[in-house]
């Protein structure tokens, strides 16, 4: 029993950092009808950024994550206005293939700039593990959760009473209903597209400091795919529980399953997870079903 | 004095056959035959290094006009084609070095198998569509090479398989000639086949599945056919190609065939140009050849940069990324167009403002 309590809270608080990533997902999906292939890419910037300020320049460590999180948005912001201004309205594959050359540019950048090897942080949560009955968490694992609920909930009152956040609801609504209402929609891309790499690196920083950093951590943003279409692309709550639910099922494939087969299994569940959903629910568990007229 | 250039005068076509045509007059048909020829006779003039460069060219135009004929003739986007490589690779490799049955018929057989794994997988295509299917696929790549990597007493895990040159009676295809001119019939098999297949009914219903697919079904075409058909024949030629791979590279293993394989697959097939088979040859060509350009562009430049030499993987990636991107963004019909688009400038000077 303690070993399935151990595994439920490592896949609800790696589940928590998934919903966080996807979220990135569904807001550029929701506001310009494009899959961002260079999320994981994002992700890896911002946790390098961030690394690079606490170990290279001795910046404490909520002053560089603040730093990394303006730096990524501002990177998001760019990448919106230079790359995918001239790609609204074209076919999805024209969306596909751009965010895919983004994502192989920047990691050409990440590699030219930080190399191959893993780093680490410096310790920046306490070691001391926490103690709850059976089940031992250690700290870095209950920031994590406790610092994704707080942004969850910023992003949740964000979208609810912020100029901006009912600005980006009605945009993803109708852009044109939007547009003559005076909101402009070219502003919503762009921040739509720098609250993703926000929450990328959020996540990155996250992640970064339970596995430490190298260039594989971007596969991270393949990984949180299935967890965003599980929840329904333009789905914020589909994002948040598809998240958890990948994360669970994750970690208890790691526990139960992969000892079994030889290990593995856990890197592969979710996509198996998203053929079956998908077959049964094509537009995943909360999405928005399109009706097409010819 | 007739101008050289003019290529296509005497076209007068009084019914659909002719219009139809391929060869349309009789110069076209020499023109044809004397390239045939010239790709023919070239390794006899070639190193063996650019032979062997050649070579991978066209394997990897095999597996692009398969992957164009899903994606751009069909509308249909895969981001699994490695891993279809991969079957084709590995189906020929287990049945000639487990199963010791000539490559004559692993090869056929590879096909076969890889297009009966893509139309599987091409099942949710009926319910999914755009983005969803993208990554119905991309679900595909990632299950595939689980599955490749973890089936050891088969495949041979990570380690992956050492295969053997193709042999007729005691003719064995060990030089790169040899192996150059059995990729170059089985790549003009291919290019007839597609060039033709788009004449044909099942090839017409394709384009109208990618135009508009409710409209045609509305028309009578059956969707969910089509859709595994394409993905079914698409596949076949994808591991037709991986099966040549893996006998000319003579090893199968589950790294040759990540996701950045089929990224650049879909590269070939953007660059080249969506929808066109001659499309798929040259951006096959354009994405295999470019690393090697950057190579010696930097063997070139290390002398006056030192350094330079250490990051060039990550240079690589970063040109391959703004490639796609310009592409897209200015030629978004390819190399193709490019192409035509000198023609027509040679065809109509020097009167170019006629169109």
């Amino acid at each position: 029993m303690a070993f399935f309590l151990q595994m439920l809270v490592t896949g609800i608080v790696v589940g928590s950092v998934y919903a966080l990533v996807a979220l990135g997902f569904v807001l550029i999906y929701k506001s310009s009808d494009a899959i961002n292939f260079a999320q994981g890419e994002f992700l890896l910037i911002g946790t390098y950024v961030c690394l690079t300020l606490v170990a290279s320049y001795n910046v404490p460590f909520i002053a560089a994550l603040l730093l990394a999180l303006a730096f990524s948005a501002l990177l998001g912001w760019s990448v919106e206005k230079v790359v995918l201004r001239p790609f609204i309205g074209k076919p999805v594959i024209s969306m596909i293939m751009a965010t895919i050359g983004l994502s192989s540019v920047l990691a050409g950048i990440v590699h030219i700039i930080w190399g191959h090897e893993t780093r680490v942080y410096p310790p920046v949560f306490s070691e001391k593990p926490l103690q709850f009955g059976e089940v031992i968490i250690a700290p870095v694992y209950a920031w994590s959760f406790v610092i994704v609920m707080i942004w969850l909930i910023i992003f949740t009152l964000f979208f609810k009473y912020s100029r901006f956040g009912i600005a980006m609801r009605a945009t993803a609504d109708d852009q044109q209903a939007a547009l003559s209402m005076g909101i402009s929609v070219k502003t919503i891309f762009a921040i739509a597209w720098a609250i993703a790499a926000i929450v990328s690196a959020v996540g990155g920083v996250l992640l970064g400091n339970i596995n430490g950093v190298n260039s594989s951590l971007s596969l991270i943003g393949l990984k949180v795919l299935p967890v965003a279409i599980l929840g329904g692309l333009d789905s914020i709550p589909g994002a948040i529980i598809g998240g958890i639910f990948i994360g669970i099922i994750e970690s208890m494939t790691g526990g139960y399953l992969d000892p079994l087969v030889g290990g593995g299994l856990k890197e592969v569940i979710p996509f198996v997870i998203l053929v079956i959903i998908l077959m049964v629910k094509p537009y995943g568990l909360f999405g928005k079903k399109e009706i097409e007229r010819v | 004095m007739r101008n050289p250039f003019v290529m296509q005068c005497g076209e007068f076509h009084v019914d659909y056959k002719q219009d139809m045509a391929i060869w349309k007059i009789a110069r076209v048909r020499w023109r044809i035959v004397t390239i045939v020829a010239l790709f023919a006779l070239f390794p006899m003039v070639a190193t063996d290094y650019v032979v062997g460069l050649a070579t991978l060219c066209g394997i990897a135009g095999i597996g692009a006009i398969g992957l164009n004929i899903l994606t751009g003739f069909t509308g249909q986007i895969s981001i699994g084609v490695g891993a279809f490589l991969g079957v084709g690779g590995y189906t020929s490799a287990i049945l000639t070095t487990k199963l010791g049955i000539s490559f004559w018929i692993a090869f056929p057989l590879a096909g076969l198998i890889t297009a009966l794994v893509g139309a599987l997988f091409g099942i949710p295509s009926l319910r999914l569509k755009g983005l969803y299917l993208a990554i119905a696929t991309l679900a595909a790549q990632v299950i595939i090479l689980f599955v490749i990597s973890r089936w050891d007493s088969l495949t041979g895990g990570t380690a992956g398989l050492v295969l053997s040159r193709p042999q007729i009676g005691s003719f064995t295809f060990t030089s790169e000639t040899s192996y150059y001119y059995l990729m170059f019939v089985v790549l003009l098999i291919t290019i007839v086949f597609s060039l033709n297949l788009f004449r044909t009914r099942v090839g017409r219903a394709f384009i109208a599945v990618r135009d508009r697919d409710i409209a045609a079904e509305v028309m009578g075409i059956d969707l969910f056919k089509y859709k595994v058909l394409a993905f079914f024949v698409s596949s076949f030629f994808v591991g037709i190609a991986g099966a040549l791979l893996g006998h000319y590279t003579m090893i199968v293993s589950p790294e040759l065939y990540s996701i950045s394989v089929s990224i650049e697959y879909l590269a070939m097939i953007l660059v080249g140009g969506l929808g066109s088979v001659f499309g798929s040859l040259y951006g096959a060509v354009f994405i295999t050849l470019m690393p090697v350009v950057l190579r010696s562009v930097v063997d070139v430049l290390s002398g006056t940069f030192p350094g330079l030499e250490a990051v060039l993987i990550g240079m690589k990636e970063v040109v391959f990324g703004v490639v796609i991107i310009l592409f897209l963004v200015y030629e978004p019909d390819g190399l193709n167009k490019i192409w035509s688009n000198i023609k027509n400038y040679f065809r109509l000077w020097p009167f170019s403002y006629t169109k």
